[in-house]
């Protein structure tokens, strides 16, 4: 509890760590505002793994920079709240927020070498982390970088800490990064593509850390990817994004037993399942839309089979909000919804 | 009109590919001596069959990128011999090399770096029929105006840059670029794995679409065993410069025998969150093709490796009807 505020909870009770209302993050260029991130909401829970996904350009990697105040010019949060652990982390100041970074919520970035300094050895990075925010001494703090190379599973950590990041490999070098990011046992993990650019079998070593990890010191993170493999792997909730909004958010197995929303239809109907091959994989016709000047109503709606077949007008004239339309499971359509005139064609018990 | 472009039995051998080896070399010191070769393919036997696509799997580093460009002769092989329709393309001249390329065409990966900026895309996909001297112009404006209409795309397309397109849209351009000669085979080198996933399942579909239309013959590449198990009739699996295992679709997915290719294929997150496996994980790297291990290349990582793995190379030998593996632990 701080300041006498009651701790808010979900309904099944645990505490929720993270909350994001209204996020806003849009980017002055010179052709426009792009909206990347456009009325973001979720929350995410004590221990759990919270999966975002979403194709390119649809504002997730935008919303975890948004959170860690990590977004530059033209890039600016113009709305909203990010509330973690009490506070509105968007009224803090810069030091308080580099205080924030690294201890309490830390970050996972898809390509481990660029992310690495390499001029500074891997041991000496992880040791930084010990030496500023814990105020260790080098020897000290270079004993628990050696200590977490061995805990990440890097072979011969003692000799691998005196190793430069271009003399590891790809995965080793993640694995760096992991170590880097949980070092200081921060609450919230953002792991935006940990493991995309990494080859299949690496892949699935890393990410069978992250989840021995996580359920040993009991973090929550937040995963970003635009694999629906490896949310359905690793996942417990799971908010789908669309052009800059979240347009379904469930329960990992609600979502994928019951996708409402025609994006996320369309996307777990068009992915080849390993052992089930269907002849034709189905198709979400047209492209992403350009997020300057967006035209009224439903970014979906040029690109939706469901308004064709129902022949909806509302879609291209009104924006859908984001609605609960059963237990935990919000949905922005309207097929679901009454509007005016607009009868919802569809219904859930 | 593209019309069928073969004639030829469904089923009959294409393509033979034996003992196929590519080194390159690494230089150094003052002279700039060889001082070690990268053995990124190290002795690969194989065929294609008319009409079939032949999937070509393995993680980065274990040549099939390069397998795929040897065939062609975009890289010049070390070693061994690729047959087309019986004829070894490896010896022979350019200008007889130049009239067989019009059989044999290829897809690009990135669909960024694979179309120059400064050229009209219409000019772009004409340019192998410039090159082959076919048709009139006028023909040739027809000829280019009917890949793209097989694509998807429209002739108004043709008079603009690379840059007024999407991804998928240019990927569609590439492979207009390969079809427009009518070509009975395609090297398709991991056509979808920089596209969006809504987008990859358009073209996926398309060039489905286009191999039963016209009876395409297909390798296609790529480290993506989901969609090779979608678009594949054979499959063959590649580790460090090897073949380690080969089979039809439904026999490589159902019973795979190389320990690799159980370990590949375990390790692919699955779109169920339902779905459980025995989940096979490897310890360690994948080893530099600079310095392969000794013996059976995968013996370092492999869960059932003996000690004979550790000193001789297993030979790619059929252990059931069409189904060849590279093991010593599977007879």
């Amino acid at each position: 509890m701080v300041n006498g505020e009651k701790p808010s909870q979900d309904n099944n009770g645990r505490k929720k760590v993270l909350e994001v209302k209204g996020l806003k993050t849009h980017f002055f260029t010179g052709e426009g505002c792009v909206c990347a991130v456009d009325g973001v909401d979720f929350y995410v829970k004590e221990k759990e793994v919270f999966g975002l996904v979403g194709e390119s350009g649809c504002g997730k990697s935008v919303t975890s920079l948004s959170i860690l105040r990590l977004v530059d010019v033209p890039g600016k949060i113009v709305a909203g709240e990010v509330c973690f652990d009490g506070k509105n982390l968007l009224d803090l100041t810069e030091t308080e927020m580099v205080k924030m970074r690294g201890e309490k919520i830390s970050m996972v970035f898809q390509q481990p070498q660029p992310s690495l300094n390499p001029v500074f050895t891997v041991g000496d990075q992880i040791a930084e982390v010990f030496r500023v925010h814990c105020g260790m001494d080098k020897g000290k703090a270079w004993e628990r970088a050696v200590e977490l190379l061995k805990m990440v599973g890097i072979p011969d950590p003692e000799t691998k800490a005196h190793a430069y990041p271009h003399e590891m490999s790809g995965g080793q070098a993640q694995r760096v990064m992991i170590a880097m990011g949980l070092a200081l046992n921060p609450k919230l993990l953002i792991a935006d593509e940990p493991s995309t650019a990494l080859d299949v079998t690496i892949q699935a070593q890393i990410l069978q850390l992250m989840r021995n990890l996580v359920e040993k010191f009991g973090t929550s993170v937040i995963l970003i990817t635009h694999d629906l493999g490896v949310i359905a792997e690793m996942a417990d909730r799971v908010a789908v994004m669309y052009a800059g909004q979240i347009v379904e958010s469930a329960d990992i197995y609600e979502l994928f037993d019951h996708p409402r929303h025609p994006y996320t239809q369309g996307l777990i109907g068009s992915i080849p399942v390993l052992g089930r091959v269907k002849e034709r994989l189905e198709v979400i016709p047209g492209t992403v839309p350009e997020l300057v000047n967006l035209p009224p109503g439903c970014r979906f709606a040029p690109r939706c089979k469901a308004r064709e077949q129902y022949n909806l007008d509302i879609c291209t004239q009104v924006d859908p909000e984001l609605e609960e339309i059963t237990p935990e499971h919000p949905v922005r359509c309207w097929l679901y919804k009454d509007h005016g005139d607009h009868k919802a064609p569809l219904s859930v018990s | 009109m593209v019309e069928k472009v073969t004639d030829k039995k469904i089923g009959s051998d294409l393509i033979e590919v034996k003992n196929l080896k590519k080194y390159f070399p690494v230089r150094g010191g003052v002279l700039q001596r060889v001082v070690n070769w990268v053995k990124a393919v190290d002795d690969v036997s194989f065929t294609i069959r008319t009409g079939e696509t032949l999937g070509l799997v393995g993680e980065s580093g274990c040549g099939k990128t390069t397998v795929g460009r040897s065939i062609l002769r975009l890289i010049e092989p070390t070693d061994g011999s690729v047959c087309y329709e019986g004829q070894n393309i490896v010896d022979i001249g350019q200008n007889e090399l130049k009239s067989i390329r019009r059989h044999m065409q290829i897809i690009f990966q990135d669909p960024y770096a694979s179309l120059d900026p400064r050229v009209l895309i219409g000019d772009t996909v004409m340019r192998g029929l410039n090159i082959h001297k076919i048709g009139s112009k006028e023909e040739r404006w027809d000829k280019m105006i009917d890949a793209m209409e097989r694509v998807g795309l429209r002739d108004y397309h043709a008079r603009r840059f690379p840059h007024e397109f999407s991804g998928g849209q240019r990927q569609r351009i590439g492979i207009a670029r390969a079809l427009v000669l009518q070509p009975e085979f395609i090297v398709c080198d991991e056509p979808v794995s920089a596209l969006d996933v809504s987008i990859q399942s358009q073209v996926l579909n398309l060039l489905k679409d286009l191999q039963e239309e016209l009876k395409l013959t297909y390798l296609f590449i790529s480290h993506d065993l989901s969609v090779v198990e979608h678009i594949s009739h054979r499959v063959a699996v590649m580790y460090l410069g090897k073949m380690v295992e080969l089979a039809g679709k439904d026999a490589l997915f159902n019973d795979p025998k190389h320990p690799y290719t159980k370990a590949l294929m375990s390790a692919i997150p699955i779109a169920d969150p339902r779905a459980k496996r025995d989940r096979v994980i490897l310890k360690g790297d994948v080893p530099s093709p600079l310095n392969p291990p000794k013996g059976c290349r995968f013996h370092p990582r492999c869960p059932i490796a003996v000690e004979k793995c550790s000193q001789e190379e297993p030979e790619f030998r059929e252990v059931s009807p069409d189904h060849w593996v590279a093991c010593w632990m599977v007879d």
